[in-house]
């Protein structure tokens, strides 16, 4: 009678903890405020240099070094992302030949449910030259609704305040030409 | 005991979250069974066993027997349960990136399934071109992971991967959680590993 008992005390608590979780699992919207959530460091020394990060460890995207931080939620085992890839390659390259933009925006790819060795495979196959951090865990994925993938936020870093979203769209970028006019214009007024 | 069997049943339901990440590719057709018994099988092979042969239809159109490999290529199985479903989606376009590697250890892939050919086709039509044979193991239904002792009680394949040497021994034997993605260095790894 007693096991009974405390079978069903762990479910009700069980249960509880569910959906307090549960009610965490928004996409943020534009507007709206992106989670912080630590993720490992990037090992390369040049992508460390790009987000204007050092050391080893854990970092929070808002201390990322940036004005504007585009978000790629992606996976190596994503045909779209595969598909995409290219694209994106070129936007990077767009934001580095603009020197404008060269410092103040910056792109990351945080791979979901990859391992270090997974992004390395989609970063090598498709030479993509901004950091990969693996979410092997799904944590990032966790608190940003599992959205599928490919996904992107733009959003604007202000120091320790909450960072804003001012883009979260799923599937392939329509323009880059477009995507960079509205960075422009909502990012880095 | 049972007690601790109920409590173990409710802590993967109410704590269990996401372990895969959808692709867009598939839009919203997954299926979602939730949480499943993750292994729910015996297996009938050890390492250094031969390798069942057996002789499937692909969705290429071909015709695949295991044997044809033998003394050519080294042969990984990826068994997965079901088509469209979200880990099993989420599996093989990543398989699809790294043929070079493949290659690299003179090894070929084979996907195999539990599914019909029709299903299989147009499941695997959402991860672009696949440069890997796809079987379909339906009829007489599951034989083939049958043979491997990988056919859980309600008919599908467990998620397993068998990596078999040009002698057609069997040199790598893998399991995964049903519910989980097996790592793809795990594969990598074994495949180094072959003379």
């Amino acid at each position: 009678m007693q096991k009974k008992l405390g079978c069903l005390i762990v479910a009700a608590l069980l249960l509880a903890a569910s959906l307090a979780f549960g009610a965490d699992n928004i996409t943020p919207q534009t507007g709206g405020v992106f989670p912080a959530v630590e993720l490992s460091k990037p090992t390369d020394a040049v992508h460390l240099k790009y987000l204007g990060l050092s050391g080893g460890g854990n970092f929070k995207l808002n201390e990322i070094k940036a004005d504007v931080l585009i978000v790629e939620i992606f996976s190596m085992y994503c045909p779209y992302c595969q598909g995409e890839a290219p694209n994106i390659n070129r936007l990077y390259q767009s934001i580095q030949n603009d020197a404008a933009l060269k410092s103040r925006v910056k792109i990351i790819g945080i791979g979901i449910g990859n391992s270090k060795f997974e992004t390395e495979i989609f970063k090598n196959k498709y030479s993509v030259a901004f950091p990969l951090i693996p979410d092997g865990e799904f944590k990032m994925h966790k608190v940003i609704g599992e959205v599928r993938t490919p996904y992107f936020f733009v959003i604007k870093l202000k120091g320790k305040k909450p960072m804003e979203v001012i883009y979260s769209k799923l599937g392939a970028l329509e323009s880059n030409e477009s995507f960079l006019a509205l960075i422009k214009s909502a990012g880095l007024k | 005991m049972k007690y601790k069997t109920i409590l173990a049943v409710l802590i993967g339901f109410f704590m269990a979250h996401n372990v895969w990440a959808l692709s867009e590719a598939f839009k919203n057709n997954i299926y979602n069974p939730g949480p499943l018994k993750p292994v729910d099988s015996v297996l009938k092979v050890k390492l250094g066993d031969p390798a069942p042969d057996f002789t499937l239809k692909a969705v290429s159109g071909k015709t695949i027997s295991l044997k044809d490999y033998r003394g050519k290529k080294n042969v990984v199985l990826s068994f997965v349960p079901a088509a469209w479903t979200p880990v099993c989606s989420d599996q093989w376009p990543g398989y699809n990136i790294v043929k070079e590697i493949f290659d690299a250890y003179d090894a070929t892939l084979l996907g195999i399934s539990v599914d019909n050919l029709p299903t299989l086709y147009s499941w695997t039509n959402q991860m672009g071109k696949l440069w890997f044979e796809v079987l379909s193991d339906f009829w007489p239904h599951g034989a083939v992971a049958e043979k491997f002792g990988i056919l859980r009680t309600d008919g599908v394949a467990e998620r397993a991967i068998f990596i078999i040497d040009k002698q057609g021994s069997i040199r790598y034997i893998y399991v995964e959680d049903i519910n989980k993605r097996p790592p793809l260095e795990n594969i990598i790894n074994e495949l180094k590993k072959l003379p």
